[in-house]
């Protein structure tokens, strides 16, 4: 019996499976659903699948789209890559030293529930209308899952291996960077994965509230000129970065950090 | 002596984990700490190592006191009951990480590594991660890694405790014959007797954080120091009221004892003719009986004692159900503080008339 069932699960997946397990199906249904609903609708209240590529089309053509795609991806990056460079050796600090945390943790549980967008007034008064003040929330957004995910990370390191280190003759020092560091990695890659997300939902945001471009500013600006389509081209894009960036994260994790325990 | 315990004293919390525990170990000796869970055998091997420190009391190694040197600096192996490999590093890192921290040029590290593999039998898994190994390739592993920067005393918690029967066997021997191939000093954790009598030159028993004996395994099985000795080695069944077996009526005041297979012979009678010693021979039935391979275990009760001895392959069967005589030789009768051997004195009283 147990080696029938063995063959049963090792068989290769048929087409249809493969089909199904792609998501294809998935995205004709939502497509179809839309399609079928903007019938019912005009062009500004519910765009169809159809007008939205035009619309998009249009935008590329002109120039707008790629230029707001690079302008929000460049705050994204900035954000978020200075949220890293903070978050991480910061949350390796205080995980490590026990008083620390303790002096930490309450603060970091009072703010972790104050969203970025409350702080948009106040960003913008201290960093200015430009980019600075946008960077700013984009890297207070997703520093709180880095920085909470390093100190986990560093407090579940295997206390076995830390000793294991230690008899080896390691001191303290050595057991930090061959021992905790590799051990919270795992912890450490699903915060910066989970920061690349809050720093993007932060970004639309920020543009949305102030600024001249940006994907947020085209979804923003669409109403002023009855352009429904370009919110749906700017939503449809957006998702489509996301997506890809983080599913290209995944890809690093799983190739470049498969032994230290990244799934 | 080379590894001397001097009145070790260790709580955690309200428990005791070592009650003034003391013992001295041999130069180039493998002994086995053998208790049940929770006796403080692990506590022992980890204040050894310099992992807990003790509450009181002295640790020498080869003469000096170590009580203040951290585990960093005692120049100890030490393999973990979950081999503790680093996941994030390749074999060969995980066995070069003591001698990367003791500074060895990277030509002596490759060389060493290679000189390891080839002593735990896995030469060429340089490359492979602790994800790919099996449990009894990984147990090696660590033991490679502990003995890598040459310490002065291996320790070895439960060694192998995750590792299922038969690999555990083979694993046995082996360690055994690795360890004589370098002549390290050597102690380990467990909690299999059969794997402390098998493996070590030397048992300490322990029982409730107090050592209960020390001593060759041969002499532990034979002469029990204590009643936990006596009833924890061996395959022991305790009799709560020996007065009523045949022959032990009138014992030193002591009431309990142990029977261990080997005291008590079970005979199985076609005829009514004469047995010697028949009047001697308690009546049973016996409730189970096992193959064992080479004889058959007997589980027999008698009256409301349930005992287990041995019967000889190829003369006559036993089965469920079978009345037999069952003939006790000898036993350990012990109270709370002592245990000695007694004889059965109807044997002694027949041998006499005899004669």
């Amino acid at each position: 019996m147990a080696d029938v069932n063995k063959t049963h699960a090792q068989k290769a997946d048929g087409i249809s499976t493969k089909v199904l397990k792609s998501g294809i199906i998935s995205w004709i249904v939502v497509i179809a659903v839309w399609g079928l609903g903007s019938l019912g609708y005009d062009e500004y209240f519910l765009p169809s699948p159809y007008q939205t590529l035009n619309n998009a089309i249009e935008l590329i053509q002109n120039g707008t789209l790629w230029a707001d795609i690079a302008a929000s991806i460049s705050r994204v990056l900035r954000g978020w890559l200075l949220a890293v460079v903070a978050g991480v050796p910061l949350g390796l600090a205080v995980g490590s030293f026990r008083p620390v945390r303790w002096l930490v943790e309450p603060i970091l549980s009072f703010f972790r529930f104050v969203p970025a967008i409350a702080l948009t007034t106040l960003f913008l008064m201290w960093f200015g209308v430009g980019d600075e003040s946008k960077v700013a929330l984009i890297m207070y957004a997703s520093f709180f899952p880095i920085f909470v995910n390093t100190i986990a990370g560093v407090a579940s390191t295997d206390q076995s291996l830390v000793e294991a280190a230690s008899c080896m003759g390691a001191k303290k020092a050595i057991v930090f960077f061959t021992v905790t560091v590799p051990s919270a990695i795992s912890n450490i890659y699903t915060g910066i994965r989970l920061g690349l997300s809050s720093s993007i939902i932060c970004v639309i945001a920020a543009e949305m509230l102030v600024g001249s471009d940006g994907l947020g500013y085209l979804i923003n600006s669409s109403k002023l000129y009855y352009k429904t389509g370009w919110a749906f081209a700017g939503i449809v894009t957006l998702a489509v970065i996301g997506f890809v960036a983080d599913r290209l994260l995944q890809l690093i994790g799983k190739k470049s950090l498969k032994h230290f325990g990244v799934k | 002596m080379y590894i001397r315990l001097e009145h070790i004293n260790k709580t955690f919390g309200d428990f005791k984990a070592s009650d003034d525990v003391s013992f001295e170990i041999e130069k180039g000796k493998l002994i086995g700490l053998l208790g049940p869970s929770g006796s403080g055998k692990t506590t022992i091997l980890r204040m050894l190592a310099g992992l807990e420190k003790q509450d009181s009391g002295n640790i020498y190694i080869d003469g000096k006191i170590v009580n203040d040197l951290p585990s960093n600096q005692r120049g100890i192996g030490f393999v973990f009951q979950s081999y503790a490999l680093f996941p994030y590093l390749t074999v060969y890192g995980n066995i070069a990480y003591g001698l990367k921290i003791q500074k060895k040029d990277k030509a002596f590290i490759t060389e060493r590594v290679h000189e390891l593999l080839e002593l735990v039998g896995l030469p060429g898994l340089e490359k492979r991660y602790p994800d790919q190994l099996s449990g009894g390739q990984r147990q090696r592993i660590a033991l490679a890694r502990a003995l890598a920067p040459n310490p002065e005393l291996l320790l070895l918690d439960e060694p192998f405790a995750a590792i299922d029967a038969k690999v555990r066997k083979e694993l046995r021997t082996w360690l055994r014959e690795t360890i004589d191939k370098i002549g390290i000093t050597s102690i380990f954790v467990t909690h299999d007797q059969d794997e402390a009598i098998e493996v070590a030159d030397e048992i300490v028993i322990t029982n409730k954080g107090r050592v209960e004996q020390v001593g060759n395994p041969a002499e532990i099985y034979l002469n029990p120091k204590t009643p936990f000795v006596a009833q924890f080695i061996g395959q022991s069944a305790v009799i709560k009221n020996i007065g009523q077996l045949k022959g032990f009526e009138n014992v030193n005041g002591k009431t309990q004892a142990v029977i261990r297979p080997e005291f008590i012979e079970i005979n199985k009678f076609s005829d009514d003719g004469h047995h010697d010693f028949e009047s001697a021979m308690e009546d049973g039935i016996v409730s189970e009986v096992l193959f064992r391979g080479n004889n058959f275990e007997v589980i027999v009760d008698i009256g409301k004692t349930t005992l287990t001895g041995r019967f000889p392959l190829g003369g006559q069967t036993l089965k469920k159900g079978d009345s037999v005589k069952v003939l006790i030789h000898k036993l350990y009768t012990f109270d709370d503080n002592t245990t000695e051997i007694v004889e059965n004195s109807a044997l002694e009283d027949n041998n006499l008339y005899y004669i």
